[in-house]
Formats: C-alpha cells, structure tokens, sequence
C-alpha cells in the first residue's frame, strides 16, 4: 500500500468514527456546535500526530511487555501540554469543552492507532497515518456538529477561537420558528450519529459493489 | 445528607454518565450484546472505578498538592487506573474464566473507559469533600451499569427483529440509546 493509500484510508472508508466506532464518547458530547468541533478535532490531531511519531521513535527501544504503559504515559503527557496551551491561549474553548480535553488521553483512537500502526512503522509514515485518522476524527465531529448546530439553531458560526470576539461566518439557514431544539440535546446526538453511521455503511457497501462489478468486467 | 443523597441519585439517573455525558460509550456499544457480559463489565467497572476514585483523591491531596505537582494528575491518574485494570483483570481471570471470555478485548480496554478517568478527575475539579466523592464514585458506576444491563436487554431482542439492512448492529442500536436517553432525560425535573 502506498502512503496516499494510507492516508486516503483514514478519511471515510477506515474513517475511526463511523466506520470503527472509536472515540465516539467525545464525538457525542462536543459536537453541539460547530466552534467546539473545530477545537476539539484540531487538539486530537495535534495529539495523534506528535503521538505517533514519538511512539514510532521509540519503537525499538520499549519492551513489549509494558508497551500500553509507556504509551499511555506518551499520550498522558502531551495531552497535558495540549491543555496546558488551549487553557493559556483559548480560555473560552476550554470552558466549553471541559473535561473532554483531558479526556483526549483516553480517546480510543490515539491508544488505538499507536497500537495498530505507529508500533511497526517509520515515523514519517506514522506522521502521515496520524494526520489521515486525525483528519477522519476532524472530518466526522465536524459534520456532526453541523447538522446538529443548524437543525437545533438554524443557522452556524465559526468563531476565531483565540479570541472569541471576532467571528468569521455567521449564517442562519433555517427561520427560527422551524428549529428542533432536540437536537441539541443527548437524543439529537444519538439519533444523528446513528443516521450517519448508518449512511457510511450505505456508502461502503455501494463502493464494496462497485468494485466487484468492475473486477468482475475485467475478466 | 439530603444533599449527599441528592447527589446519589443525580449522578446515578438524572445525569446518567452514558446518556447524557456520553462517557464509556465503547464498552457501552461492545459488550451489550449479551446479558451476562454486561452484567460482568458492569461489576467490573464498579470495582474499578470506586478504588480508582479512592486512590487518587489520596494521591492529590496527599502527595501532589503538599509537592506542588497538580499538573502531574493526568499522568499520575491514568497510570493508577491501568494498574488497577490489571490487577482486575487478573482476578477475573482466576475467578471466572468463563466471564474473562466473554468480556475479551473491552477487559483491558477499561483502562481507556472515559468514565473511570472522568470520575477521579470531575471529583478533583468540583472539590468535592470525603463525603461528596463518595456519593459521587458509586452513583456514576452504578448509573453506567444499570444502563448497561437495561441496554443489552433491549439489544437481545433486537437481534431478533427485522432491521433495516444498513442499520443493522451498531447504528440501530444508536437509535434504541437515543430513545433510552429521551426516557431519562424525563428525570431531569425530578431534582
């Protein structure tokens, strides 16, 4: 498999949320609007990034028996530099995301990918597995905090995160009287994410399709 | 004491850890699919969260606060709570390898359950006292096992009921929590 491959494959056909059911805790719990997802999708990728390349760096030199430990340990630490950073420079983002920051560390993803991947590649490779996944992580809390953002509010705005007072976009696409607060709430995060996962096994299994008839002409 | 109880009783139902703060959703969605493993998973859980909870509130205020180390609490958290998974893990296996079975892969995975780190770690954000921790470390792991076992109630059924075929598994089951969590939401005027 060649690296665009591998980095295609974290988009949408491995994507590690709808696809593997990783890291869904924190997927349902920020994506209320599209602001915290950002926030939230840019602190994983940094994370499993700097994440992979450190654990394929040490590689070689952790002993097998306490390799979840060390990692753990890798991943613990960087989280905290992490939310150290938002807590120092995005004051407002850290209110709102709470205790899902720090619980980064024990998103399955990051755990997931170092113990899948990083473990037995090259760091360049490992880098790039991280920005694909982390992109994936990116890519669905994104989506899903659309859907909810604009279905419960009717409309969405992206704010700069540093500094809460500039706002970049601000749009409302449903007239107020047609919103569905629901969806702000827990049901409208259960119900979304199970329309959407539901539609990327639609889309796998059209692909899966595709491909077979395809193999099946070049005969 | 009404207070503590009061406390009980919202973290158990009313702001139930995996209906309304979405934690622990991985064994939540893994190990639901049948009855006795969800209630194994759930035990398990209790006991690792209520010892997890206890050990790090001594270590915070006993250690890192005196040394001026707080910074060190997710590190020095997540290393306690692996520790502990292991020593369960350990004892499953020898008690009940039937259930050590059943439970596979979600058994070390406890170890990266949001809900035993959220616990020790809402527990030193709120400065909760002795007495408030607690009501606090047995309402959670009780609200998330009772989840649990009504959860993989339903799934059983649903495993013989005509779904769908692109909601099958995971997504329908996502909608039966939604409406789970609908149910509960219904407690929020309780308290």
């Amino acid at each position: 498999m060649n690296r665009f491959e591998n980095f295609k494959n974290g988009l949408i056909k491995e994507n590690p949320v709808f696809s593997l059911f990783l890291g869904i805790c924190s997927t349902l719990a920020i994506t209320t609007s599209v602001d915290n997802a950002i926030g939230m999708g840019l602190a994983v990728i940094c994370v499993l990034v700097l994440s992979n390349c450190i654990i394929s760096l040490i590689r070689n030199i952790t002993p097998d028996e306490i390799h979840i430990p060390v990692y753990i340990v890798v991943i613990a630490t960087l989280v905290k530099i992490i939310q150290m950073v938002i807590e120092a420079y995005a004051p407002s983002l850290n209110t709102s995301l709470g205790v899902f920051i720090p619980l980064i560390v024990v998103n399955c993803i990051i755990l997931g990918r170092a113990e899948a991947f990083a473990c037995d590649h090259n760091v360049l490779d490992s880098a790039l597995d991280g920005i694909g996944m982390g992109l994936g992580y990116f890519i669905a809390v994104f989506v899903m905090s659309f859907i909810r953002e604009v279905l419960s509010t009717g409309g969405f705005q992206i704010t700069n995160m540093f500094n809460p007072d500039q706002i970049f976009l601000k749009l409302t696409i449903i007239p107020e009287d047609f919103t569905i607060s629901m969806f702000s709430s827990p049901v409208g995060a259960f119900l979304t994410f199970a329309v959407l996962a539901a539609f990327v096994s639609w889309y796998k299994d059209r692909q899966a399709k595709k491909e077979e008839a395809a193999a099946k002409e070049g005969k | 004491m009404a207070e503590l109880f009061g406390l009980l009783f919202t973290s158990l139902i009313v702001n139930n850890v995996v209906l309304t703060q979405f934690l622990g959703m991985c064994p939540f969605m893994g190990v639901s699919k049948k009855r006795s493993s969800a209630l194994g998973m759930g035990i398990a859980v209790i006991f690792v969260i209520v010892v997890a909870a206890f050990v790090t509130y001594a270590l915070y205020y006993l250690v890192l606060v005196p040394l001026h180390l707080e910074f060190m609490d997710l590190i020095t958290f997540i290393l306690v709570i692996a520790s502990l998974v292991q020593l369960t893990e350990m004892f499953i296996k020898k008690t009940s390898p039937a259930l050590y079975k059943s439970l596979g892969v979600y058994l070390p995975l406890i170890t990266t359950n949001c809900v035993v780190l959220n616990v020790c770690l809402v527990n030193i954000q709120n400065g909760y006292d002795i007495g408030h921790m607690i009501m606090y470390s047995i309402g959670t792991p009780l609200g998330f096992a009772l989840v649990l076992f009504i959860f993989s109630t339903i799934r059983e059924k649903l495993e013989i009921s005509d779904v769908p075929e692109f909601f099958k598994g995971n997504a329908i089951a996502l909608i039966c929590a939604a409406i789970m969590s609908m149910a509960f939401s219904a407690f929020a005027g309780v308290i």
